[in-house]
């Protein structure tokens, strides 16, 4: 065992280990917090098998901006802060046995299947440099499908979230109805 | 470094994703069991492309490519996450059940939780003043 492999052992453990914590913790802050140390025990292992620009976007895109996202929809939707156990619903053990059986077939799969599969790590595979060149020589197409798709996301989510765009909700309106019946 | 590691590491990250999907109750723990999920894809697509030596580094570049997708969807899914705690004053997704086939428990489970906070509000008032005279309904508008 190299020492690429321990390193890479120990973030695996990490990453894993803090996942589970997201999933069972009771506590729903402590659930984005520990989504951020798996995001950077994930980064670390992108770093390990030299894909640093993926490493760097990892740790700005998700560490940076996903997760505080996630803490303001905790945050807008008062949940409850503390301890709470009405985070699990009740099918918590059929959950548990799906997820057992997806992760048992896969890795069975996976270790029959590439058991012998070496992998050389070279450093200067993943560096902004090449990666870009990558992006804008061969990927540039799907590259600006996907700033348009973006674009599309970040408006629906402002269309979505405003109160004056569309049409009008049904709960002002009979609160107007009841004031104007009042009113008369 | 054998494939065998960062395969194992995201298939289990998977599961975990999966268990998360199904086990939790509050949308926003699942978009993060979501996520969780496209890690785990993304952690294969960078293994892959390394052991490959793909030339055009097409697994590094799908890879950033489904970050910037779970961004979009994180953004997307907290923005209907808030519209449905607007509209029902909740986020649990077991409660979210309007759509389901069977309707006797449904029927029964509904109106008790979403009825009230609408309906209740507006009724209080007009007995107050329908009792208590004319001053208190417009001394509580002039309020709002």
């Amino acid at each position: 065992m190299t020492a690429q492999e321990i390193v890479f052992l120990l973030l695996g453990v990490v990453t894993v280990g803090s996942a589970v914590l997201v999933v069972t913790t009771r506590q729903l802050v402590h659930a984005a917090l520990w989504l951020v140390v798996s995001f950077g025990g994930l980064a670390g292992s992108y770093l390990v098998l030299t894909a640093e620009f993926v490493a760097w976007a990892q740790v700005l895109i998700y560490v940076g901006a996903v997760v505080v996202l996630l803490l303001f929809g905790i945050m807008l939707t008062r949940a409850p802060i503390g301890r709470s156990d009405a985070l699990d619903s009740g099918n918590r053990w059929a959950a548990l046995a799906v997820a057992t059986a997806t992760a048992g077939v896969l890795v069975t799969v996976v270790v029959r299947g590439f058991k012998d599969a070496y992998l050389p790590l070279r450093a200067g595979g993943g560096t902004a440099g090449v990666i870009g060149s990558s992006v804008f020589r061969a990927w540039v197409l799907p590259f600006e499908v996907l700033s348009v798709l973006l674009l599309a996301a970040l408006i629906g989510a402002i269309v979505l979230s405003r109160t004056d765009v569309g049409p009008q909700r049904p709960e002002p309106s009979d609160d107007h109805d009841d004031q104007g019946r009042e009113d008369a | 470094m054998h494939v065998v590691y960062p395969a194992v590491v995201a298939a289990l990250l998977f599961s975990v994703g999966i268990y998360g999907v199904l086990a939790r109750r509050n949308a926003i723990l699942v978009l993060m069991s979501v996520v969780l999920m496209l890690s785990a894809v993304n952690l294969n697509l960078v293994a892959f492309d390394v052991w490959l030596r793909d030339r055009l580094h097409g697994g590094q570049a799908l890879a950033l490519f489904t970050i910037v997708i779970a961004a979009a969807e994180a953004g997307l899914g907290l923005a209907i996450a808030l519209l449905v705690f607007r509209t029902r004053r909740t986020i649990d997704v077991d409660a979210l059940n309007s759509l389901r086939e069977d309707h006797e428990p449904a029927a029964a489970a509904e109106p008790a939780e979403t009825e009230p906070p609408v309906q209740a509000e507006p009724v209080q008032p007009a007995e107050a003043g329908a009792e208590g005279g004319l001053e208190t309904p417009s001394a509580e508008r002039g309020t709002q």
